[in-house]
């Protein structure tokens, strides 16, 4: 696409923007491996050895507790979201009726609407439920924020799948819901992987409603996880590195198992919406 | 009653009931997704409101009513007056950084350089990290004493630079808005480049027998077929900037002396902090009314130049 302008000032600037993305997760891993000692007398430098005391100190202070909650989270989330996202989209995209276009609207609105504007309302109804200071008292709100992008992914996606198909299973006295679930459904896999991926990640890093929902070290997620481990390390900077590395880490992973599949759901599911 | 009336009136009856049938069915499908929805989002924002005319701890019991008492006195408040600043500091600072370098990253992701599936790879990386961990790998980056920032001035001869980068006031806001924009950048790649692949080759050959420069194609073919996802981008960005919240709370907390301070941190600083559930309800009552005019303007903009266009 470039081709026109000529290799070396490109290449140079590629590589800068590599060095900037790249070379803080560089020092994040490196520094992870070292001990205190060794990071107060030359901070930035390749650590003398890997050691892996930081990642054991890890493992005794609740670090996989923090993991198991947020993948429990985000996992259950997910699952309810798809469900339901795609349920309410199947008579948005394929049926008419008069309230059809005001309640596809009204959850598109939702994807401007601040967190904090529902933050005060949304802290007293889990307080009243009794689901204050526990993981289920997560899944409601991060269900309801991922329902706008979801739904519009989801009514885009249907709109587009032939008429024929189900005026056929119609006619053989198909119900909706059969019809729904045993020819719509299997047919959105794609719409499915995208919806997951971007509510995967934006739920696996979410901050705002675990700090305000949440309150013992027994019910936080990672993120909340590590914020405690950056105030109880303080000084013990290698051992911070470790705890940010392991909470990176699984998203990185997948996204290295399957980049295209990441790079080009999640590109999809803006597009659209 | 003639026999075709009947015949008439027995399928409009058919039809109605087939109606009556689909509408349970539409309201099945619609009702889980709607209650959740309804009573986390909707309901929330009016309760925000209601929450918002009265002076309370939201610990006790004793909700005063003021009416609209928080908002003349969020009027009146210099902090609040410097959050909003900060967010439309932060609003074009996004535009002006994210999209442009995401727009760059994606560019060179097209050329013919070797190693360029690495350089993609490496990329995207910022967008998947949780921001907490963002926020903190930065204060470290920031730090006055040993950061890296500092270490790497110290390394090309700019030591008159060094400084304690988030701890400054004059300094703080600007290094908070390069974090945010080291994270944001990559996702807007990713948009420009799921775009550019579906433009068609031919183009780009078509401009070649004309012997259009590299800057001319980009001009006069990759820009405006972009327009619509730069668009789309533009208020993604926008509106993300206007209720950002996480990174700004873990690097400076709002400080050094409200220097970094924006309507999100204010409010859950009021609110969760100070216990002023009422007052602190007052700004996330106004951050909405904010994000909402500023929606329906860039809705309407962008209408009026699809029109013309």
């Amino acid at each position: 696409m470039l081709k026109a302008i000529k290799g070396i000032p490109l290449y140079l600037l590629a590589l800068f923007l590599f060095i900037v993305t790249g070379l803080p997760f560089l020092i994040m891993f490196l520094t992870s491996f070292k001990g205190q000692m060794e990071f107060m007398t030359s901070p930035w430098s390749f650590p003398e050895s890997f050691s892996l005391d930081n990642y054991k100190l890890l493992a005794e202070l609740q670090f996989f507790g923090y993991f198991a909650n947020s993948l429990v989270v985000s996992v259950v989330s997910v699952i309810i979201v798809i469900l339901i996202a795609a349920m309410a989209s199947y008579p948005l995209a394929r049926l008419k009726f008069r309230l059809n276009r005001p309640i596809f609207i009204l959850f598109m609105v939702g994807m401007m609407i601040p967190i904090h504007t529902t933050l005060v309302p949304i802290f007293i109804l889990t307080n009243k439920m009794g689901l204050y200071d526990s993981l289920f008292g997560l899944i409601g709100p991060y269900i309801a924020f991922a329902l706008p992008i979801s739904i519009v992914i989801f009514t885009q996606f249907m709109r587009d799948i032939p008429k024929e198909l189900e005026e056929s299973a119609k006619m053989d006295g198909c119900s909706h819901l059969r019809l729904f679930w045993s020819i719509i459904f299997p047919l959105l896999t794609p719409a499915v992987a995208t919806v997951a991926i971007y509510n995967f990640i934006h739920i696996w890093n979410e901050f705002i409603f675990a700090l305000v929902l949440t309150n013992s070290t027994q019910n936080a997620t990672l993120p909340i996880g590590l914020r405690e481990f950056y105030g109880e390390f303080s000084v013990n900077i290698p051992g911070i590195m470790a705890a940010l590395t392991l909470g990176s880490l699984p998203l990185l992973l997948v996204y290295f198992i399957a980049q295209e599949k990441i790079v080009t759901g999640l590109a999809a599911g803006s597009v659209k919406g | 009653m003639s026999r075709l009336q009947e015949i008439s009136l027995d399928t409009v009856h058919v039809r109605k009931k087939k109606k009556n049938k689909d509408t349970w069915v539409i309201i099945g499908f619609i009702a889980p997704a709607f209650i959740i929805y309804g009573v986390y989002v909707i309901y929330s924002i009016f309760m925000t409101f209601y929450y918002s005319t009265f002076d309370w701890t939201g610990i006790d019991a004793n909700m005063v009513f003021v009416g609209l008492d928080n908002y003349i006195q969020l009027f009146q408040d210099d902090v609040f007056w410097t959050s909003i600043q900060n967010n439309f500091l932060l609003v074009i600072a996004s535009l002006l950084t994210q999209l442009p370098v995401g727009l760059i990253m994606a560019l060179l992701l097209f050329s013919p350089i070797k190693g360029m599936r690495l350089f993609r790879s490496v990329y995207f990386m910022p967008f998947l990290m949780s921001t907490v961990a963002i926020g903190i790998l930065f204060i470290f980056i920031y730090e006055g004493n040993y950061g890296l920032l500092n270490a790497i001035l110290e390394g090309i001869g700019l030591e008159s630079l060094q400084t304690a980068w988030i701890g400054k006031e004059s300094t703080a806001i600007w290094a908070v808005i390069a974090t945010v924009c080291w994270q944001f950048a990559p996702f807007y790649m990713i948009l420009f480049r799921a775009t550019m692949v579906g433009i068609p080759e031919e183009l780009y050959e078509a401009a070649d027998i004309d012997g259009a420069s590299g800057w001319q194609r980009f001009k006069s073919i990759t820009l405006p077929l972009l327009k619509p996802i730069i668009i789309t981008s533009a208020i993604l960005s926008v509106i993300g900037s206007l209720k950002y919240f996480d990174l700004i709370y873990v690097m400076t907390g709002g400080g050094p002396n409200n220097s970094t301070e924006l309507m999100a941190t204010y409010m859950y600083k009021q609110t969760f902090t100070n216990f002023n559930m009422g007052y602190g309800s007052s700004i996330s009552f106004s951050m909405f009314i904010i994000a909402f005019i500023v929606t329906v303007f860039i809705l309407l903009g962008d209408r009026s130049t699809r029109g013309n266009g």
